[in-house]
């Protein structure tokens, strides 16, 4: 049996929940707070909070959003966007986060993810990757919201992050972020092929059905479901019926 | 006003977030400090010992600040003691991370990795990250245990490389499957007891063990 974990991504911007497409176009979608919690009432398995402008503009508002959130939401919480060093790291984790996700840092500099996973564990150092088809089978690392071309090919970027101590990787399809076509399946197969760390999908859910393909052809051990559920267009209660008829573990 | 809740001690031994553990607990009542103080500590009616990162540095840090008497001493004079994850490793004679380093020795057992193949063969993702079912390990009774409240099935979060596998079977009360292996998830003896996974992450059923180790 196939064990999935139905993650719920919030995208930060300001003090804002925004979501775009293709990780732009942002619009602003209401409370972090209030969304974070409706989630966690639902029965999320985990929360990632991405904050989509930090590496442009340095400082942001997610520990802040971080801390509040864990008064009274009782599940992991993973938080990315601006996370340059193992202080930045440190003080995300004080304020209540279980792990951080890093990309444009790592990007820049790699040995980073070593750091952070011997100080606070691999599990902690999630590899956040956003992903843009190249060509048949080929895809580059972007940073910065899609916007920054890395030239790294995604299957050798994550091989070497799981190698440097990535224990998890958040794998974001730029195409099919916010668009609701479906997760791009081929290119997270390329990927857990490859490595033997957890890997979330994260770009595309349209509908609850989505997690299908994604779990059965692309071997994802976690989705992450932003606009589908911020829209309301599905609970985690639709996604988590649609998996377990299929089969799969979910959480009751 | 309302009466100040059941108190409970987290040490504080420079090792990982606390914040969800004070948290937890404050969300059931708990009137928590969070200290390093050993005074403060042997002085608690309860006790927590968290845990996040490796077994050698844990156990160094609580060296350093010599806290393993303290604990030693809380735990012969009848006080209960949780550890939380790493901290309910640390409550075993040893573990084989990174070479072998001593524990606290307050259960007899071993800390090893987890098995790289499931019993199949198949290769096994390590770390094991994520929810798994609780169920009875043996003939040990949960009542009267911080699963008291809870039933065989419930989810908990589990984030962890390492096994923390007790000697005596009758000390391993609840265990949890992966790739076919059972894993020891909540282990016991007298006022003695641990759990591999979060509860402060483990939502509400989490939460349900954290509220009876108030009862402890």
């Amino acid at each position: 049996m196939r064990n999935l974990r139905l993650i719920a991504r919030l995208d930060i911007k300001g003090p804002n929940l925004i979501k775009g497409i293709h990780l732009e176009g942002l619009r602003v979608i209401g409370s972090p707070a209030e969304h974070a919690l409706r989630y966690y009432q639902q029965g999320v398995d985990e929360l990632i909070y991405m904050d989509v402008v930090a590496s442009l503009y340095g400082r942001n508002h997610l520990a802040e959003i971080v801390s509040l959130a864990a008064q009274d939401i009782f599940v992991p919480m993973t938080v990315g966007g601006g996370i340059r060093s193992v202080d930045d790291a440190m003080q995300i984790l004080r304020a209540g986060a279980d792990k951080v996700a890093v990309n444009t840092a790592a990007v820049a500099d790699p040995e980073l993810i070593t750091r952070i996973a011997h100080r606070f564990g691999s599990q902690c150092m999630v590899l956040s990757v956003e992903a843009k088809q190249t060509g048949p089978g080929r895809w580059e690392a972007y940073t910065d919201n899609g916007r920054e071309r890395t030239g790294l090919d995604v299957i050798d970027w994550v091989k070497r992050g799981v190698q440097l101590g990535a224990g998890e990787v958040l794998l974001t399809s730029v195409d099919r972020e916010g668009t609701r076509e479906g997760f791009d399946c081929a290119l997270v197969r390329a990927v857990t092929n490859e490595v033997s760390v957890p890997v979330i999908a994260s770009g595309g859910m349209g509908e609850p059905q989505d997690v299908l393909e994604v779990v059965r052809e692309g071997h994802a051990d976690a989705v992450a479901m932003a606009d589908i559920l911020h829209y309301r267009r599905a609970t985690l209660g639709d996604v988590r019926t649609v998996a377990r008829d299929a089969g799969f573990g979910v959480r009751a | 006003m309302s009466a100040p809740g059941p108190e409970v001690i987290v040490i504080d031994y420079g090792v990982g977030n606390l914040l969800s553990v004070r948290r937890g607990f404050e969300h059931v009542g708990a009137t928590v400090t969070v200290t390093g103080d050993r005074e403060r500590i042997l002085s608690g009616p309860r006790v927590v010992l968290p845990g996040v990162g490796a077994f050698g540095n844990a156990m160094r840090m609580l060296h350093e600040l010599q806290l393993e008497p303290v604990i030693r001493q809380l735990v012969a004079r009848g006080t209960p003691l949780f550890g939380i994850c790493l901290g309910m490793q640390l409550l075993l004679d040893e573990s084989e991370e990174f070479g072998t380093t001593a524990g606290l020795g307050l259960i007899r057992g071993r800390v090893t990795p987890i098995p790289q193949r499931a019993l199949d063969g198949a290769p096994l993702k390590i770390p094991h990250i994520g929810w798994n079912a609780l169920q009875a390990s043996g003939d040990a009774s949960w009542d009267t245990t911080v699963l008291a409240d809870t039933r065989p099935g419930a989810e908990m979060y589990f984030v962890h490389s390492y096994m923390a596998t007790p000697e005596d079977s009758a000390h391993r009360l609840a265990d949890c499957a992966y790739g076919g292996h059972r894993i020891p998830a909540v282990i016991g003896l007298e006022n003695v007891s641990g759990c591999q996974f979060h509860p402060e992450k483990s939502g509400e059923l989490g939460l349900q063990i954290l509220r009876r180790f108030l009862l402890q």
